[in-house]
C-alpha cells in the first residue's frame, strides 16, 4: 500500500514530486528549445527514434508528477487546471508547446532574419528568407493596379476625403445628430459616387464632379430652410435634380470646352486595380446591396402573394448559384441583354452583379431579424395607427437591424473576401495583380511573398471588421 | 376572397415591372443574336467537343460530345466537393470541440486556427496552396515514398490503385451489413421502449461491418490486389509515375483549401451547437444516474445536432458553390470545362451560362429541400 502511495503524487509527498516533475518538464522543453533554436540535439547519443520521442515522454512524466490536486500552491493549481487536467490533456498540451517552439525559428527567419528588405532589384534576394524587396518594388502596382503613377494622388486624395467625410458622425454635435442617418444613407454615398467615378476616372467628366459638389453644397444650404416634414423627400430628389440641371442646362457648352483644356486625365476603369479597387468595389457593393436586400426581405414577408413569390424567387436564385457564374453572366451574357449601342462599363457591371448577389444574402439575414421580433411589436405599432411604411421605418426595422448586426457583418465580410473573384471579368485587384506580378520574367519565384503579403492585408481588414461589428453589437444591445 | 384595389395595385405594378424588365432583356437578346447571326438552341450538346480535359473520372476525349464534357465537369465538381466536405467535417468537429476544451492551450490554438483561416479570402488560400506551397514539393524522381507506396510530388499525389475481383460480392456484403445494422437498431429501440432492455448496438454494428466483408473475402471469392505507382522516365530530365491512381495537384490544392476554410465555419457551428445545450440538461441527466458517455449520447448530442445540422448543411452548400473557384487554378470542374472551354468554342453564352447556373441551382435547392425535411423531422414537437 505504501509503495503505491509513494508512486502516486499527492499533497503528502508534494516536494519530491514537484521538484522532480518540474525538472523533467523543464528538461523536455529545453531539449526542444535547443533543438529548434540552436539546432543542438542534446539527446543525439540515443537511437533516433528514442531521441525524437524523449521530450514527449519526459514531459509527460513530468506533468504526471506535478498533477497534484489541491496542492495549496496557487500557480500550480492554476497550471493543472488549465493545461494538465488528465493524461490526454497533458499530451495535447505538450504537443502544442512543442509545435509552437518548433515553428517559431523557421517563421522568424523567413520573415525577418534571412529576409531581404533593401535594394530594388532581384539581385539582393539571395538569402533563404522572404524577398520583401519584391513587395517594395511592386507596391504601387499592388495598391493602385495599372493606374498611372503620376495620377495616383487622386486615389489617395479621394480616399482621404471620403474617410474624413465618413468620420463626420463622430464629431457631429447633438443638433446635427438627427441628420446623420440621412447623411450616411443619401448624401455620403452620393458624394462617394461622385468622387470615385468622376475624380478617379478624371477626363472631361471631372467637371461632372464639380457640378456634383456644387449641387451637394447648394442643396445642403437650401436644405436648412426646408420644413423638417419634407426634408427626407427633399434630400432624396433635389441634389440629383440640381446636378442634372447644372450638367445639362447651365454652362454646359462652356464647361465642356474648359474640360477639354485642363481637366484631369482620363483613366479608364480597366487600368484601375490593386487594393484600391478592392476598397472601391466593396464600398459600392456594400452601399447598394443593403437597400436591395432590405427591400427583398420585406417583400418576402409581404402579405401580397405575388410580391412574396417574386422575392422568394429572386433570393433563392442568387443564393443558389456561385458568385463566379454570376460574374461570368455579367461578363458574357449581360451585354446580350442590352441594346447593341448601349455600353455599360465592366466595373459597373461587376458592381451590379456582386450587389445583387450579396443582396440576396443580406435579405435572408434581415428576414431572420424580422422573424425574431415578437408579434406584439407589429400589433402595438398598428394599434397606434401607423401604416406599413411608418411601422417598418420607425418600429420594426430599427429593432430588427439591431438584432442582425452580426449576420450583416458576416455578409459584408464575405463580400470583401469575394472581391478577388473579379479576375473572371479581367479586373485585377490585389490578388489579381499578385498573379500578374508573379509571371513577370524578371521576378519569377516570389509567389509566396506576394500571397503572404496579401493574406496579411486581408486578414487585418477582415479581423478589424469583425471586431468592429462585435463592438457595434455590444453598443446596440438592448434588453427586451 | 375580397379583392380590393389597394391589394391588387402594388402587386400588379410589381408584376408589370418584372415582366417589362424581362421582356426588354429577351427582346434585346433576340435582336442581338439576330445581328450577330447566332441561333439559340441546345443542339450543340450532342456535337463533337474536340477538346481534351486533363483529369476526368469517366472516359472522355475530344471525340465525345459536349454533353459528355458537361458530365466530366459536373463529376469533377462533385468529387472535389465530396472530398472537401468529408475533410472539413472531420477537421471542423475536432476544432469545434477543441474550442470548448478546458485546456487553455488547445482552446487558444483552435481559436487561432479559426480566426486565421476564415479571415483570408478563399481564392487567396487556393492560390497560396497551388502556386506557393505545393510548388515546393519534390520532383517525381526525388520524392520520398510515404508508407512505401504513395508519392507526393510536384506533379500530384500518386497512390496505389485497388484492383478488385468479384467487387459486386464485396459491395453486396457491405450493403447487407448496413441493412442488418439498421434492422438491429430499430429492433433495439423497440426493445428499449417496450421492455427497457439495452442492446449493445455499437458492438454488434462494428462486428457486422467487419465480419460480413471479411466473409466475402474468405468464401465469396473476392480478391484485392494493389497496383503500386512506378517511376517512369519520359525524357532525360522528365519523370512521371505510372500505374495506380494519380491525383492532380489542382485537386489537392483545391480540396485542401476548401476544407481548411470551411472547417472554420463548421467548427463555429459545432461550438454554438454544443454551447446551445443548457447546462441544466447535462446536470439533470447526470442526476438521474446516467454515465458521462450516456449523457453525451442520449442527452447532449441529440439536442446539439438539432442546432448544428442546419447551418452545417449551409456550409456544405457553400463549399460546393465555392468549388467553382477551381477555374482559377485550372482544375477542370463544371465552370472551367463547360462555362470556360465549351463556351469559348461554341459561343453559346446564354445557353451555357444558364445550364451551369441551373445545375448549381438544382444542387442547392435539392440539398436545402432535404435539409428542410430533416429539420422538420427532428424538430421538437411541442404539445
Amino acid at each position: 500500500m505504501s509503495k503505491i502511495n509513494f508512486l502516486k503524487p499527492d499533497k503528502s509527498n508534494l516536494n519530491t514530486f514537484l521538484y522532480l516533475g518540474s525538472f523533467l518538464f523543464f528538461i523536455s522543453v529545453l531539449d526542444v528549445l535547443l533543438n529548434s533554436f540552436f539546432s543542438l540535439n542534446i539527446t543525439g547519443f540515443l537511437p533516433s527514434f528514442l531521441s525524437f520521442l524523449l521530450p514527449l515522454i519526459l514531459g509527460f512524466i513530468g506533468l504526471y508528477f506535478i498533477r497534484i490536486e489541491l496542492s495549496g500552491i496557487k500557480q500550480l493549481d492554476l497550471l493543472n487546471k488549465h493545461i494538465n487536467t488528465n493524461n490526454f490533456n497533458a499530451i495535447l498540451s505538450l504537443l502544442i508547446i512543442f509545435i509552437i517552439l518548433k515553428s517559431i525559428p523557421p517563421i522568424l527567419s523567413w520573415f525577418f532574419i534571412d529576409a531581404s528588405f533593401a535594394g530594388d532589384s532581384k539581385d539582393v534576394c539571395t538569402g533563404s528568407g522572404a524577398c520583401w524587396t519584391y513587395i517594395k518594388v511592386w507596391m504601387r502596382r499592388f495598391m493602385y493596379g495599372m493606374y498611372p503613377n503620376g495620377e495616383q494622388w487622386r486615389i489617395n486624395l479621394s480616399f482621404i476625403a471620403l474617410a474624413l467625410l465618413g468620420s463626420v458622425g463622430y464629431f457631429a454635435t447633438d443638433k446635427f445628430k438627427k441628420y446623420l442617418t440621412l447623411y450616411y444613407v443619401v448624401i455620403y454615398p452620393f458624394i462617394a459616387f461622385l468622387f470615385i467615378f468622376f475624380f478617379i476616372s478624371g477626363g472631361p467628366v471631372f467637371f461632372d464632379f464639380s457640378y456634383g459638389i456644387i449641387a451637394a453644397i447648394l442643396s445642403i444650404i437650401i436644405g436648412f430652410f426646408i420644413p423638417s416634414k419634407f426634408k427626407f423627400y427633399y434630400f432624396l430628389i433635389v441634389p440629383l435634380a440640381l446636378y442634372i440641371l447644372l450638367k445639362y442646362f447651365v454652362f454646359y457648352e462652356e464647361l465642356i470646352e474648359l474640360g477639354k483644356l485642363d481637366g484631369l486625365n482620363w483613366v479608364e476603369t480597366g487600368a484601375w486595380g490593386g487594393l484600391s479597387l478592392t476598397f472601391i468595389i466593396s464600398f459600392f457593393c456594400l452601399i447598394f446591396c443593403f437597400p436591395i436586400g432590405m427591400a427583398f426581405a420585406l417583400g418576402r414577408r409581404s402579405g401580397f402573394p405575388l410580391i412574396r413569390y417574386i422575392s422568394i424567387g429572386f433570393i433563392e436564385f442568387w443564393r443558389g448559384v456561385p458568385l463566379i457564374t454570376v460574374l461570368f453572366m455579367s461578363a458574357v451574357m449581360f451585354p446580350m441583354f442590352l441594346p447593341a449601342d448601349f455600353f455599360i462599363d465592366k466595373l459597373v457591371r461587376c458592381i451590379i452583379a456582386i450587389s445583387l448577389f450579396e443582396a440576396a444574402y443580406v435579405a435572408e439575414v434581415i428576414r431572420g431579424g424580422l422573424q425574431a421580433l415578437p408579434r406584439g411589436q407589429y400589433e402595438a405599432a398598428k394599434s397606434l395607427g401607423m401604416g406599413y411604411w411608418r411601422m417598418h421605418i420607425f418600429v420594426i426595422l430599427p429593432q430588427a437591424l439591431k438584432l442582425v448586426i452580426p449576420g450583416i457583418a458576416n455578409t459584408f465580410l464575405a463580400l470583401v473576401k469575394d472581391t478577388p473573384l473579379i479576375f473572371v471579368v479581367g479586373l485585377l485587384e490585389i490578388v489579381g495583380m499578385l498573379n500578374l506580378a508573379k509571371t513577370n520574367p524578371e521576378w519569377l519565384g516570389f509567389a509566396m511573398e506576394g500571397y503572404v503579403f496579401a493574406a496579411i492585408i486581408f486578414w487585418i481588414i477582415c479581423y478589424a471588421m469583425s471586431k468592429y461589428s462585435y463592438n457595434l453589437e455590444e453598443k446596440y444591445k438592448t434588453d427586451r | 376572397m375580397n379583392f380590393k384595389l389597394k391589394d391588387i395595385g402594388p402587386q400588379l405594378m410589381t408584376v408589370i415591372a418584372v415582366v417589362l424588365v424581362f421582356g426588354f432583356f429577351t427582346y434585346n437578346a433576340q435582336v442581338n443574336m439576330e445581328n450577330r447571326g447566332i441561333d439559340f438552341g441546345y443542339g450543340f450538346l450532342s456535337q463533337e467537343s474536340s477538346f481534351d480535359v486533363q483529369f476526368s473520372l469517366i472516359e472522355y476525349d475530344g471525340s465525345h460530345s459536349y454533353f459528355r464534357a458537361y458530365l466530366v465537369g459536373l463529376l469533377n465538381t462533385i468529387l472535389v466537393s465530396v472530398i472537401g466536405i468529408i475533410l472539413a467535417t472531420i477537421l471542423g468537429v475536432i476544432v469545434g470541440i477543441a474550442r470548448l476544451s478546458p485546456n487553455y492551450l488547445i482552446n487558444k490554438f483552435a481559436a487561432f486556427y479559426v480566426e486565421f483561416f476564415r479571415n483570408i479570402p478563399l481564392l487567396l488560400q487556393i492560390f497560396f496552396w497551388y502556386f506557393a506551397a505545393l510548388r515546393a514539393l519534390p520532383l517525381p524522381q526525388d520524392a520520398e515514398p510515404m508508407f512505401g507506396v504513395s508519392f507526393l510530388t510536384i506533379k500530384g499525389l500518386f497512390v496505389p490503385a485497388f484492383i478488385w475481383q468479384n467487387f459486386n460480392i464485396f459491395f453486396y456484403s457491405i450493403l447487407a451489413a448496413i441493412i442488418a445494422i439498421i434492422v438491429i437498431r430499430i429492433h433495439a429501440k423497440k426493445l428499449q421502449e417496450t421492455q427497457g432492455k439495452q442492446t449493445p448496438v455499437l458492438l454488434i454494428s462494428i462486428g457486422l461491418i467487419l465480419i460480413l466483408p471479411l466473409l466475402s473475402f474468405l468464401i465469396g471469392g473476392v480478391r484485392l490486389s494493389f497496383e503500386v505507382p512506378v517511376l517512369k522516365q519520359l525524357a532525360t530530365t522528365s519523370f512521371i509515375y505510372e500505374g495506380g491512381v494519380s491525383l492532380p495537384p489542382e485537386l489537392i490544392a483545391l480540396a485542401l483549401s476548401l476544407s481548411l476554410y470551411t472547417a472554420t465555419f463548421i467548427a463555429e457551428c459545432v461550438r454554438a451547437g454544443i454551447q446551445g445545450v443548457g447546462k441544466g440538461q447535462k446536470e439533470a441527466a447526470a442526476s438521474i444516474g446516467l454515465t458521462p458517455n450516456q449523457v453525451l449520447k442520449l442527452v447532449v448530442m441529440p439536442q446539439a445536432l438539432r442546432i448544428i445540422i442546419p447551418p452545417t448543411t449551409n456550409q456544405y452548400l457553400n463549399l460546393t458553390k465555392n468549388s467553382s473557384l477551381a477555374a482559377a487554378i485550372a482544375y477542370p470542374d463544371l465552370v472551367l470545362v463547360f462555362a470556360g472551354t465549351a463556351l469559348m468554342q461554341t459561343g453559346k453564352a446564354i445557353e451555357i451560362v444558364s445550364i451551369t447556373m441551373f445545375t448549381y441551382l438544382s444542387l442547392s435547392i435539392s440539398i436545402s429541400l432535404l435539409m428542410n425535411w430533416y429539420n422538420k423531422k427532428i424538430a421538437i414537437t411541442e404539445k
